[in-house]
């Protein structure tokens, strides 16, 4: 089912500066894994609470389909939540968390009790728990029981599935694990799920779409090869993936640092101030004395170097008020700390900042 | 101290740093020599025995003193079998209705946020810090004939002062913080989010309580209620000053056992007083098997009293 959010604001506390929520317009088409994925304070997990019923917007609507369920409490919702601390109940074994959901429906739509067992125990199979039924959360182990907790939001038969930071206590290699097996399991039972996440790995590689949140506001939303390889803001570039900013200047349909033109296509002809960002891989080492451009290459200054997996990197420092660059340098490239090198720029992408007048 | 994985430790004898036997292994910092440890466990000993073991003892063997027969013949008396009614009358009142308020009280400061929480968090502490002859004062001016409400009561002919809802009144009064404080501090350490995962898997408020947050306390309260019932059948400065010790009608346990007292009837008084004393004895074991039960979770939330 459809979830959209339509001009959700949310306001905490009115002497504060800006609203937690700054309109939100935000559409999750039926069967999709669409990530929130923003730092912490950037309102991430307020919408999904509002989404859910668990808080109430200062304004704004959300629909599930084509109902406003903007009025709807809680109960009548029929979301599956899934909490980041599990909020497994604590005094319940695991099949009567599973069947909480169910053997807390009025007589008049209750399954019989002996459905209600099936169906937990169907769904402790689904989450590979079987045969531990019995036991009580104390007794498992965190990802067990982030599993018995998506179980138990799945036992109601949610209209959608809402996932607040669901791995974030567990440690790197549980989270890949569940990573996976939370993909296979969507990809069966087809639930249209958001969830929220400052893990940016964790949302590129699980969600169909991704929506980057910063400051209350949406910055972006697309696939993850689009927020990647054309984030929309300078905030999506420098959040996502690793990046230097680099203070430059466009004139002429160009791009400058200092004096020195560089080779990057400009999308926009305006000048004025901004930051070019730069991947560590998008720059090489160049050839020294050498230059396409026949004028003499950018130079930078080794700072540091170290390893990093299986290359190595530089923090390079470029001359007057441009900045510092983390480049990615070949194992094999002789580099002294102090030393000068050219660089030459791939690729890189600007944001302007304050045009000229 | 030496590296090897078994070590001497005096009065301990071989200590293996078993995961299950860690407690006993001693560090030297926090040692201290044999003889300064025994005469820090000496003094506390001394003191305990002296001055609430020896008593204790002497009020079983004052009630004692003078035979079975006499000791159950002062208890069968008309007036001590109405003070003893009276006290457990008075506690199946009071217990109930402080346990309603008490979780009433617990669930408002642990659930939510509204302003004036402080303050409510310091008025449940006033009946700890108002001297009892003062609570009980409180509810004389506000009932008695010249009180605020004294003569609306008397033109519809109601009696509190001096009479059984003076007693329930002053007590309740007393005895109001034992419940809501075992709870508070275990409520806000269990914060809302089970209570949330309830709500979104459709249950409703009160299922809710029932189901999650009731089970998730039911230690704590049942220490609170514990304690709570203890205070009140003992309770004497306020209910004293309200009850006007009338023999056989608002004389509870422990005016009674005054009253006894101060008549010479020295069997009777002391009879009496063993079986609150009793009582008191049952609660401190019911308590310690509670802790030993259940000891992690009420030690997060226990202020002792």
């Amino acid at each position: 089912m459809q979830i959209r959010v339509v001009d959700i604001v949310k306001q905490f506390d009115p002497r504060a500066k800006g609203p937690v929520l700054d309109q939100i317009n935000l559409n999750v088409v039926g069967g999709e894994l669409l990530a929130l994925l923003g730092p912490s304070g950037s309102g991430k997990t307020t919408l999904l609470r509002i989404i859910a019923g668990l808080d109430q917007p200062t304004g704004g609507k959300v629909f599930f389909g084509e109902e406003d369920a903007s009025g709807l409490r809680v109960q009548e919702r029929r979301v599956g939540f899934v909490f980041q601390n599990y909020a497994l109940f604590k005094h319940l074994t695991l099949e009567e968390n599973i069947a909480f959901g169910l053997t807390v429906r009025d007589r008049a739509t209750r399954p019989p009790k002996a459905e209600i067992r099936r169906r937990a125990l169907e769904l402790l199979d689904l989450v590979q728990l079987s045969g531990l039924g019995k036991r009580y959360p104390a007794q498992l182990s965190g990802g067990q029981r982030q599993r018995v907790a998506l179980a138990r939001a799945l036992a109601v038969e949610p209209r959608v599935l809402l996932l607040d930071e669901p791995f974030g206590a567990l440690d790197a290699k549980v989270r890949r694990d569940l990573r996976l097996w939370l993909r296979e399991l969507h990809d069966r039972t087809g639930h249209t799920t958001l969830f929220v996440t400052h893990d940016q790995d964790e949302a590129l590689e699980l969600a169909d779409r991704v929506a980057v949140l910063s400051q209350g506001r949406i910055e972006q939303i697309g696939s993850p090869d689009e927020i990647y390889d054309h984030p929309a803001t300078a905030f999506v570039h420098g959040f996502i993936g690793e990046s230097s900013a680099l203070r430059v200047n466009a004139r002429e349909g160009r791009l400058f640092i200092g004096d020195r033109p560089l080779s990057i296509p400009l999308r926009e002809e305006r000048p004025g101030w901004g930051r070019l960002f730069i991947r560590p891989q998008d720059v090489v080492i160049g050839e020294k004395g050498l230059s396409e451009t026949g004028r003499p290459p950018i130079e930078a200054e080794v700072l540091s170097l170290w390893r990093s997996g299986p290359t190595r990197r530089a923090e390079l420092a470029l001359a007057g008020e441009a900045g510092r660059i983390e480049i990615d340098a070949p194992v094999a490239t002789p580099l002294t700390p102090g030393e000068k090198v050219p660089l030459h720029f791939k690729r890189g992408t600007f944001y302007l900042e304050t045009p000229a007048a | 101290m030496s590296e090897t994985s078994i070590e001497w430790v005096p009065e301990a004898g071989f200590v293996v740093p078993q995961k299950q036997r860690v407690r006993r292994i001693r560090t030297a910092v926090t040692t201290e020599g044999p003889v300064l440890r025994a005469s820090l466990i000496g003094i506390a000993i001394t003191f305990l025995a002296l001055f609430l073991l020896l008593p204790l003892i002497v009020v079983f063997y004052e009630a004692f003193n003078h035979g079975l027969g006499a000791y159950f013949s002062a208890l069968t008396e008309p007036d001590t079998r109405a003070a003893i009614g009276l006290t457990l009358l008075v506690s199946a009142f009071v217990v109930p209705l402080n346990v309603v308020f008490g979780l009433a009280a617990a669930w408002a400061i642990a659930k939510f946020q509204f302003p004036g929480k402080s303050f409510l968090i310091t008025l449940i502490d006033l009946p700890f810090s108002v001297s009892p002859v003062v609570a009980g004062l409180i509810y004389v001016l506000m009932f008695g004939s010249n009180g605020l409400l004294g003569e609306w009561l008397q033109a519809h002919d109601i009696k509190v002062i001096f009479a059984v809802p003076g007693v329930v009144l002053a007590t309740i009064f007393v005895t109001f913080p034992f419940v809501a404080r075992e709870i508070i501090p275990l409520m806000e350490t269990q914060g809302t989010v089970e209570e949330e995962a309830a709500l979104t898997l459709g249950a409703s408020g009160f299922s809710t309580f029932l189901r999650i947050t009731l089970p998730n306390i039911k230690w704590a309260l049942l220490y609170g209620v514990l304690l709570c019932n203890a205070r009140a059948m003992g309770e004497f400065g306020a209910v004293s000053v309200v009850s006007g010790h009338i023999r056989g009608l608002t004389d509870t346990m422990p005016l009674h056992i005054e009253i006894l007292y101060n008549e010479y009837n020295i069997t009777a008084a002391f009879s009496v007083a063993s079986v609150l004393a009793l009582l008191a004895l049952v609660t401190l074991v019911a308590k310690t098997v509670l802790e030993g039960v259940w000891g992690e979770e009420l030690a997060g939330g226990s202020r002792r009293h």
